[in-house]
């Protein structure tokens, strides 16, 4: 399927395994409980590594195992729910996590900016049709007050 | 006042832009209804019982009479010609067709003005003392640290899809008309033992359906670490505050189910995380505060003698000047309400045309500038006294002269049954009866400051829960009845009501509203007020004689 990725439309190399599925080759992901009970076998295979955490996983317990992961996905399982836009933040601004950040589930075009702010680079999104003008999205703002993924300084020290 | 730069303004240009296009997509059916929602929530839209509702923000109540002429303006053309006034210093239009929302922010944007974070789960508009920067004894303005956190608050990504709505009041005095301890952060400043000025921080109050008072969380947060802090309380909350329940999502009852330890220890751990990133420095405070000088004040001002005169001469401006005229800090000048609860109108409504006559006398007696009150009113803070009588003559022609700030007829009142769709009663006819049953000025001055409160359901829009008489609107089987509560305040001495027993019928009302008053007017102890009243008798005395007939 497509997914935006740093502001383009490209396909997606991933594959979500769920937790009964046997480990393939390639990039997966896998959620927070098959990589406490499985840590072992998932860090010596060959491929990419992922997790999926929702706003219900407690983050800091990941902490320590953030450098064997090249994707996390944050879940946002009704659009409402904003914990993982915390997430996104602790990540890039605490922890200092640099791979890929991917917002999953119901997303919508109009949260993109902020998702994006927090630190958020990747979406899969539901609707195909939407992810060509959502790209626009990226842009509806030109500046922020406050401090962002994108521009670390709040606009107090800019102005 | 604060004015924008080009970066404010383009911020809002490019939100006006985003919304017209949001709108647009929903109009043409590529966005639900559901998914619609939370956006236009956030420009201040509400779909209504009759008609969308659009609710513009007043940042801590402050308009220039440009701004207020655009709303009149406004009001004309895309709405019935009205505009009502909230407890949170903002306005809100009736009628506005939904198609035409984006014309309306656009307009609003040409004079600074946005319906930004309105509504919606998300950081609300920052509210403050209407008498900011002009009432004595204040420790520092709140207006431009209200204006920081506005700038903070505005646009913040991480913020947008809380658990529930979250509200701030700053104030910098000790006496609270902001009511900042039924807000989800109350912030007090203060003086240290050092001297040195820094905020107290509350956290935790709400009024709706499960009225909490703040409770404190830090006695002494240094200026440079406002931004922090507030980061700090919002990112625990988001993380940590209930989604499962949208009647248990505040933070007041995050506070609650944890505990204000356990929640300190959480904002404080993250707290000392993030506060070298957010320091605040001076340059930015003294930016900002650059727009909230004090203006150029006459000297002369204290000489005058007419004022004393005129209210010898014309007992009616003497009893307006006693009810509706407060003292400024500077001698020679007077801070005036304009009472928008005439019998006339519903509590907080405007007309147009008494908006552009309102703009007119700003620029003429108070240096261009009026404000809006958690009370529902309006304010001049800059009148020099000599020229108070030529002002009252001219708000007295508008029916803007009501003399009943605080008395009995100045009720909150939320818009209820005929408006709202949440509510499941009547509010503004009974404010109306109460209004004209009790018109006698003698006998209101005689009660003295009573504040009845009354909303339509419990959602407490009119923050019922801290009236000195509370009235909340309840449906039994398709009939409006209403529950009375005595004894609340949301100022210094803030605290939740008491109830007075069973509901009463609506055509009881405003009898049972006169019966209260008659008791108390037995039991006072020579001038004690209502509310020491029946803070010091209790609620008994109170309950027997309006349920002594049943």
């Amino acid at each position: 399927m497509q997914i935006i990725k740093d502001r383009e439309i490209v396909e997606d190399n991933w594959l979500h395994l769920d937790d009964d599925t046997e480990l393939h080759a390639g990039n997966i992901t896998v959620s927070l409980s098959r990589w406490q009970s499985e840590h072992d076998r998932l860090s010596h295979r060959e491929g990419g590594l992922g997790i999926r955490l929702s706003g219900d996983d407690p983050l800091e317990e990941i902490v320590p195992d953030l450098s064997y992961f090249s994707l996390i996905v944050l879940v946002f399982p009704v659009f409402t729910d904003g914990r993982c836009y915390s997430f996104a933040r602790l990540l890039r601004d605490r922890y200092g996590y640099e791979g890929e950040i991917r917002a999953q589930g119901d997303i919508l075009r109009d949260q993109l900016f902020y998702m994006s702010q927090c630190g958020i680079n990747s979406f899969e999104m539901a609707n195909l049709n939407h992810i060509t003008n959502a790209l626009a999205a990226f842009d509806d703002f030109s500046e922020s007050y406050q401090a962002t993924a994108l521009k670390p300084e709040p606009l107090y020290r800019r102005r | 006042m604060y004015q924008y730069d080009n970066y404010d303004q383009a911020m809002i240009d490019q939100r006006v832009a985003q919304y017209r296009d949001q709108t647009h997509r929903f109009l043409a059916g590529e966005m639900t209804e559901e998914q619609f929602r939370p956006l236009r929530l956030m420009n201040g839209l509400y779909v209504q019982l009759h008609a969308p509702m659009l609710r513009v923000a007043i940042p801590y109540g402050l308009m220039s009479s440009r701004q207020v002429r655009k709303i009149a303006d406004i009001s004309r053309r895309y709405d019935k010609g009205y505009v009502h006034f909230t407890t949170r210093q903002n306005f809100q239009l009736n009628w506005p067709a939904l198609e035409t929302v984006p014309d309306i922010l656009a307009e609003l944007a040409s004079v600074q003005l946005h319906a930004i974070q309105s509504s919606g789960n998300c950081i609300r508009n920052t509210t403050s003392d209407q008498l900011a920067g002009v009432c004595a004894g204040e420790v520092e303005d709140p207006r431009p640290w209200c204006e920081i956190i506005r700038q903070w608050s505005t646009f913040h990504p991480e913020f947008a899809y809380l658990p529930r709505k979250f509200k701030i009041a700053v104030i910098g005095n000790t006496e609270d008309r902001a009511a900042t301890k039924v807000h989800d952060i109350g912030l007090h400043l203060v003086k240290n033992h050092e001297g040195e000025v820094g905020f107290e921080v509350l956290v935790g109050g709400g009024l709706g359906r499960t009225p909490i008072l703040g409770q404190q969380i830090r006695p002494f947060l240094e200026k440079k670490d406002l931004l922090s802090y507030l980061e700090a309380i919002l990112r625990v909350y988001n993380r940590l505050g209930r989604r499962d329940n949208k009647f248990k999502a505040r933070i007041k009852i995050t506070v609650r189910e944890h505990g204000i330890n356990h929640i300190r220890e959480l904002v404080e751990a993250e707290w000392v995380q993030i506060r070298d990133q957010l320091v605040l420095e001076n340059k930015e405070i003294e930016r900002v505060k650059q727009y909230f000088t004090e203006p150029n004040y006459e000297d002369d001002a204290a000489e005058d003698k007419s004022f004393a005169q005129m209210q010898v001469e014309d007992a009616d401006f003497a009893r307006w000047v006693k009810q509706n005229v407060v003292d400024h800090k500077i001698t020679g000048y007077k801070i005036t309400y304009i009472s928008l609860k005439s019998p006339q109108s519903p509590p907080g409504d405007v007309t147009a045309e008494q908006l552009d006559v309102i703009a007119e006398l700003a620029d003429e007696f108070s240096l261009g500038e009026v404000r809006s009150t958690h009370n529902q009113n309006l304010l001049f803070t800059d009148v020099k006294q000599e020229e108070l009588y030529a002002l009252w003559l001219r708000l007295q022609a508008e029916g803007l002269a009501t003399p009943n700030i605080n008395t009995l007829t100045d009720i909150i009142c939320c818009p209820g049954l005929d408006f709202c769709g949440l509510a499941n009663a009547t509010s503004i006819p009974l404010a109306k009866e109460i209004n004209e049953r009790f018109d006698d000025l003698d006998y209101l001055y005689d009660l003295g400051d009573i504040k009845i409160k009354m909303s339509g359901c419990m959602n407490g829009c009119a923050h019922q829960s801290v009236g000195h008489i509370g009235i909340l609107g309840v449906d039994k089987k398709g009939e409006e009845w209403y529950q009375f509560t005595l004894g609340g305040s949301s100022e210094a001495d803030a605290s939740l009501g008491e109830r007075l027993g069973r509901a009463i019928p609506k055509e009881d009302v405003v009898d049972t509203v006169a019966v209260l008053l008659d008791t108390y007017l037995e039991l006072r102890l020579e001038d004690e007020p209502f509310l020491a009243t029946v803070r010091r008798v209790g609620v008994d005395p109170f309950k027997e004689r309006v349920y002594a007939d049943n």
